[in-house]
């Protein structure tokens, strides 16, 4: 590896890894800092094994405003001083680094364990527990208050609703919380560790069900860096139909969110219609490829599956009376005064904490902050069809929901729009074996906010380390400090305005 | 006010037909798969080798399907070059045991309805408790529609329930992690008994896609007894919901 100046890829570009600049460790975090504080922010930061006893750490830095990345790496042995008390970005990949590699981030603020698994390189850990200790989650040293009155609130990870598992701890005076921590790994199922040394035929199932709702996101993501790897040109047919999955989805979330984020201040009337409409929205992915989560669509080379004239015109149809329908439900709950002053000042975060957090997807853009990878990294279609960004400034619950009903109604223009011309040609290209020693970066924006995958293939054409950053890796943050100064009460709407994943953070 | 009104006259009744009447299903739906084995050549397992989760065994002339293991995904239909396999519009798939879930040669064993005694007590009101052990979310999505007005589950006096302590039993989705292990654990001991499990979805029953990692225990069976295996990736909500029935002895025996 050479040293020198990081060089700037774009989103879907596959490099050589001998062109990946290695720098030492001064100079990368020299490079962290100086991007994050001339509008550049961490996208991704991760380990793998290194030379001799130690481990390669990567770091993925995006500029937004010029839409361009910057990859580079460093080597560290068993401890490094920690970024983050001088880039609080950096803290949960921190903690990630920490736990799957056993290095020590020296100084973290906050350093436990965010999966609760043991490291992936045996005799190292950053807490010096042995291989053979269970480990048991959600047991931590969670941060507590004390004082006359204080009391502490501890839910989950089994939650009253259908929902997936996560353990939240509030300090509370009163009903107000003065801090709420969360805890997850319950989700944790092996994937990232499963996919190395693919592509083989699991590879697309785990993708598919990294966060099964955003089966599209993720698996476009995994095929257009496959499609890098292989140098392989998806047909302009193909784009599009993922580009349609995509944003079906999309539609399907939003409007489901927003119907549960009216049942979650009492109005029925938005989330039982809302409710009934994401199922609608959902058969429409189903109409193109059988699944109501777009399983089996996507697939690298293109999608397996097409629309024939009677689907296209059927899909036109159906989402037109979907787009009735949902407009009518959603304006009721912006009509309701009691829904908007429950809706106003709930679960505020400041465009400034956001993009101290670095926050990503509906949750920055309702913080003011520009940034969707369909805009700025576009892949595929979206190079050609732009859709507006979709901003809002107040970083409350009525923010969050008012992003995601501007987002509905550009995503079903952008359907319509699309439906209207349809390239023609194939939907699937053959694809080759993928190149060896490269690194891709590749990105899409899922409904809830940007997807980074990074692959690395060996000299073999496999996969040496396959990294999956979800939207909510970021974001659960976020949500912990929308909390601040909350009543408790408010806790399930603001947890739906951000709607993070479980399993897409525990992986 | 007429606002609400007006939009409740626009929206409309939407509760489905089902079990009255057939379910409507997409056409590209995949539903329980057929094989044809006669239709095999001698010596192939192009099938069984494109299967992400192993679910298909080729042994001499015979083929084996376990719906347990099955991501339901187009692989092996797309590959066979005979055609000797193919996804059906056949929504009915839960059953009481995991054997039945393995396709061959015999008649498919529909899930049987509780014995009397049971049914006399969850018959008419069944309360569930919902846990996600290791779910990516999409059974889980599955098992909530159930509740909006399209399937309108409380018409059937099933509910979900927000503890265990209130619940019947317990439907549970995901491969069961190592982490929620002992979470799972507790909130069975928590529902009172005679209790029901209900395994939902293929990690549920099998591991599904994560068959084999040593994080999670390869379904709810290792862990706790199973009355009703739902089995899909995930299992459209009608199925669920034909599993739920099918177990109450609430479908005529036509269904």
């Amino acid at each position: 590896m050479k040293t020198g100046a990081a060089s700037f890829i774009r989103n879907g570009d596959a490099v050589a890894l001998a062109e990946i600049p290695g720098l030492d460790l001064d100079d990368f975090r020299e490079q962290i800092l100086q991007s994050c504080e001339n509008n550049g922010r961490v996208m991704a930061l991760f380990g793998q094994p290194g030379g001799a006893d130690n481990v390669r750490l990567y770091v993925v830095l995006a500029n937004d405003t010029e839409g361009q990345l910057t990859l580079c790496s460093t080597e560290v042995a068993a401890r490094y001083p920690a970024l983050t008390p001088a880039c609080a970005q950096a803290h949960w990949f921190e903690r990630e680094i920490a736990e799957q590699w056993g290095v020590l981030p020296e100084g973290h603020p906050w350093l436990k364990p965010i999966r609760f698994h043991h490291s992936c390189r045996p005799g190292h850990d950053a807490w010096n527990r042995s291989a053979e200790t269970p480990l048991r989650p959600g047991v931590t040293d969670f941060f507590t208050m004390t004082g006359e009155e204080v009391h502490e609130v501890a839910v989950g990870p089994v939650h009253a609703g259908i929902i997936e598992p996560g353990h939240f701890r509030f300090q509370c005076h009163g009903e107000k919380v003065y801090h709420l921590e969360i805890s997850l790994g319950y989700q944790h199922r092996g994937v990232e560790r499963a996919l190395v040394g693919g592509p083989n035929k699991r590879t697309i199932p785990y993708l598919e069900t990294l966060a099964g709702d955003t089966t599209v996101g993720h698996t476009l993501a995994h095929c257009e860096a496959i499609e890098a790897l292989a140098g392989c040109r998806v047909p302009a047919r193909a784009q599009v139909l993922r580009a349609i999955a995509v944003e079906l989805e999309r539609l399907a979330n939003h409007t489901g969110d927003l119907g549960a984020l009216a049942g979650d201040v009492g109005y029925l009337p938005t989330a039982s219609y809302c409710g009934r409409i994401r199922g609608d929205l959902l058969n429409l992915t189903a109409l193109i490829c059988g699944s109501r989560f777009g399983r089996g669509l996507v697939r690298p080379g293109g999608v397996l599956f097409d629309l024939d004239e009677s689907r296209q015109s059927q899909l036109n149809e159906r989402l037109e009376q979907a787009r009735k329908d949902v407009t009518n439900a959603v304006n009721l709950l912006w009509d309701a005064p009691s829904v908007r002053s429950r809706f106003e000042n709930a679960g505020p975060v400041s465009r400034a904490t956001a993009l101290e957090l670095g926050l990503v997807g509906v949750a920055a853009r309702a913080s003011g902050i520009e940034r969707d990878v369909r805009a700025q990294f576009p892949s595929g279609i979206y190079r050609f069809a732009q859709i507006p960004m979709s901003l809002y400034h107040t970083g409350t619950v009525f923010a969050r929901a008012h992003v995601r009903w501007m987002e509905i109604q550009r995503s079903l223009a952008f359907i319509f729009d699309q439906l209207q011309g349809l390239p023609e040609g194939p939907v699937r290209a053959e694809i080759g074996p993928l190149a060896s020693n490269r690194a891709v970066i590749s990105l899409t924006e899922g409904w809830r906010g940007e997807i980074c995958h990074v692959a690395l293939t060996d000299p073999a054409g496999k996969f040496a380390h396959y990294k999956v950053v979800d939207p909510s890796f970021h974001n659960w943050m976020g949500l912990a400090l929308a909390l601040r100064n909350q009543q408790i009460s408010d806790f399930p709407l603001c947890n739906k305005s951000f709607n993070l994943s479980y399993c897409g953070h525990d992986l | 006010m007429l606002k609400v009104l007006l939009a409740r006259a626009h929206q409309k009744h939407r509760t489905v037909g089902f079990p009255k009447q057939p379910p409507v299903l997409p056409d590209r739906w995949r539903g329980r798969p057929q094989i044809d084995a006669a239709k095999c050549p001698d010596g192939c397992r192009v099938c069984a080798d494109v299967c992400p989760t192993d679910a298909i065994r080729v042994e001499g002339r015979g083929v084996e399907l376990d719906l347990g293991r099955c991501l339901f995904c187009p692989e092996c239909e797309r590959a066979c070059p005979e055609g000797a396999i193919r996804f059906t519009a056949e929504h009915r798939l839960a059953t009481s045991s995991r054997n039945a879930l393995v396709l061959a040669e015999k008649e498919f064993q529909l899930a049987k309805a509780l014995d009397e005694k049971s049914r006399r007590l969850f018959g008419r009101s069944l309360k569930l408790r919902q846990v996600s052990a290791g779910g990516c979310n999409g059974c889980e999505a599955d098992v909530n529609v159930l509740t909006t007005v399209v399937f309108d589950l409380g018409r059937f006096g099933i509910q979900f329930v927000a503890s265990p302590r209130h619940a019947d039993g317990l439907l549970i989705t995901g491969p069961v992690t190592q982490n929620m292990e002992s979470a799972l654990g507790q909130t069975y001991q928590a529902v009172p008994s005679p209790k029901l499990v209900i395994a939902v979805g293929a990690c549920a029953i099998s591991g599904g896609p994560y068959l084999g990692h040593a994080e999670q225990r390869n379904g709810v069976e290792s862990v706790l007894p199973v009355d009703l295996y739902i089995p899909g990736c995930p299992p459209h909500p009608i199925t669920i919901l034909d599993g739920l029935l099918r177990l109450l002895g609430r479908l005529d025996s036509a269904c």
